[in-house]
């Protein structure tokens, strides 16, 4: 494993900035530039990078969307969310249409944000290219048919030409995929969602989104922790606050910053990126999600640092 | 963990000490548990004396959304006074300064719940 790379972080929706979130990004750009002369191109771009993030960009708008680059000449990517989209364009781009290639998909499970983006994955409507989806739902295959059906889609399933194949994972069991060893962990969530753990080269990630965890029992916290286990990276869950993820939005399948701090630090893992951020938020919102992280993972440290960021579109993450 | 309570009038002061943690946490629900029972009643109250509480984490501080949420439904109120410098960045962080009633003392927690109790503090 070389790299992560997200093409979607939003949970539940897609999220669109509004003109008028624009317009108060590029007015506080504009006031902070007050007095200051800008004499070349280079000038101009130091001031932007020294602007805060929620300024100068966006934590972005699709759907659950990751990319683990393995340094192979295959595809593996979490999720089927709206960021396959731009992420089969990107992969177009670089081979052009007639040169096949192979995607592997693991699917946390198959609620609408996880699996919109299929029908607009264009390398899926190319003879020739292989996707290998894979998955411990008994319905993967038939949820991702039934989005393309009529009336709710104007071009069939069957319409995809690509080489297609469902591969259902069993529990408990390590898989061999792309040159990673990779397994799996059920997880709270309407109609249950799985977690990821991908191994290879000495690496170790976990993708482990629409997660609840219900705090009350020490065995499903001590099952997270072991799979979490001194990886390199975990994309968690941090869609709420702590105290809605327990209160008023319990039992709708989501977790807290507070407690990917609380369970990473716990795992010795070496980085926490939060991800599938609240459509509710705005990058503002978000931005104060990943500094309460960070001053929490401060004050309540043990052992070593650990990096925690907030997955936005476009990120990438060297391992 | 240990966990002393005190009654004045019709409040009940819990005061835990330590670390509430994913080890200690499920004694500080059994602890408090008979507490909040205890105090369930309407116009009654129970408030816990964080200033001997030098850590709280997620779990501990699901006892406490389960003690307002019982507190509540009887019509009793649960405030968390006297927190650490720690402890309230903790609660700011996780959203639960906007959940539970925070009052810089005890006496201050009293003074907003109870005259009765307030005056019993007083006097103890």
């Amino acid at each position: 494993m070389k790299r992560i790379r997200f093409w979607g972080t939003r949970g539940s929706l897609p999220f669109a900035l509004t003109a008028a979130m624009v317009r108060k990004k590029v007015i506080t750009a504009l006031r902070g530039a007050s007095g200051r002369a800008f004499t070349s191109d280079t000038d101009v771009e130091a001031y932007v990078d020294g602007l805060t993030f929620p300024v100068a960009g966006t934590y972005g708008g699709h759907t659950s969307c990751v990319e683990i680059e393995t340094g192979g000449s295959e595809y593996v990517l979490c999720d089927l969310g709206s960021g396959v989209r731009p992420f089969g364009q990107s992969a177009l781009a670089r081979h052009g249409p007639g040169s096949p290639q192979t995607y592997h998909f693991f699917m946390s499970h198959v609620h609408w944000d996880h699996i919109m983006g299929l029908p607009f994955f264009t390398p899926a409507y190319i003879p020739g290219n292989r996707l290998r989806i894979y998955g411990r739902h008994p319905r993967l295959e038939a949820a991702l048919r039934r989005q393309q059906n009529e009336p709710s889609f104007p071009v069939d399933f069957s319409v995809l030409r690509a080489d297609i194949e469902f591969v259902h994972l069993k529990p408990d069991t390590p898989y061999d995929v792309a040159g990673m060893t990779v397994t799996t962990k059920l997880q709270l969530h309407t109609g249950d969602s799985y977690g990821y753990r991908f191994e290879g080269n000495g690496r170790a990630v976990v993708y482990s989104t629409d997660s609840e965890h219900k705090l009350a029992d020490p065995r499903e916290t001590e099952g997270f922790v072991d799979f979490f286990k001194n990886a390199d990276l975990v994309i968690f869950d941090g869609m709420f606050s702590l105290a809605d993820a327990i209160s008023i939005k319990e039992d709708w399948g989501h977790s807290s910053n507070v407690v990917g701090v609380e369970l990473c630090q716990m795992a010795g893992v070496r980085h926490l990126c939060l991800f599938h951020h609240d459509p509710g938020a705005d990058d503002e919102a978000i931005e104060r999600v990943l500094i309460d992280a960070r001053r929490l993972e401060e004050i309540t440290r043990t052992g070593e640092p650990m990096i925690v960021t907030a997955a936005y579109d476009g990120l990438e993450i060297e391992l | 963990m240990k966990i002393s309570s005190r009654k004045f009038a019709d409040v009940v002061v819990a005061a835990p000490v330590g670390r509430i943690d994913h080890y200690s946490a499920g004694q500080l629900e059994k602890t408090l548990a008979p507490l909040w029972e205890k105090s369930g009643s309407k116009n009654a109250a129970l408030v816990l004396d964080f200033a001997s509480v030098e850590y709280i984490s997620s779990v501990g501080l699901r006892v406490l959304m389960i003690a307002a949420k019982q507190m509540r439904a009887n019509d009793a109120r649960i405030a968390v006074a006297a927190l650490q410098p720690i402890v309230a960045e903790i609660f700011a962080i996780s959203r639960f300064d906007r959940v539970l009633d925070v009052f810089p003392s005890v006496r201050s927690a009293l003074e907003q719940l109870s005259v009765s109790a307030l005056e019993a503090f007083d006097v103890a």
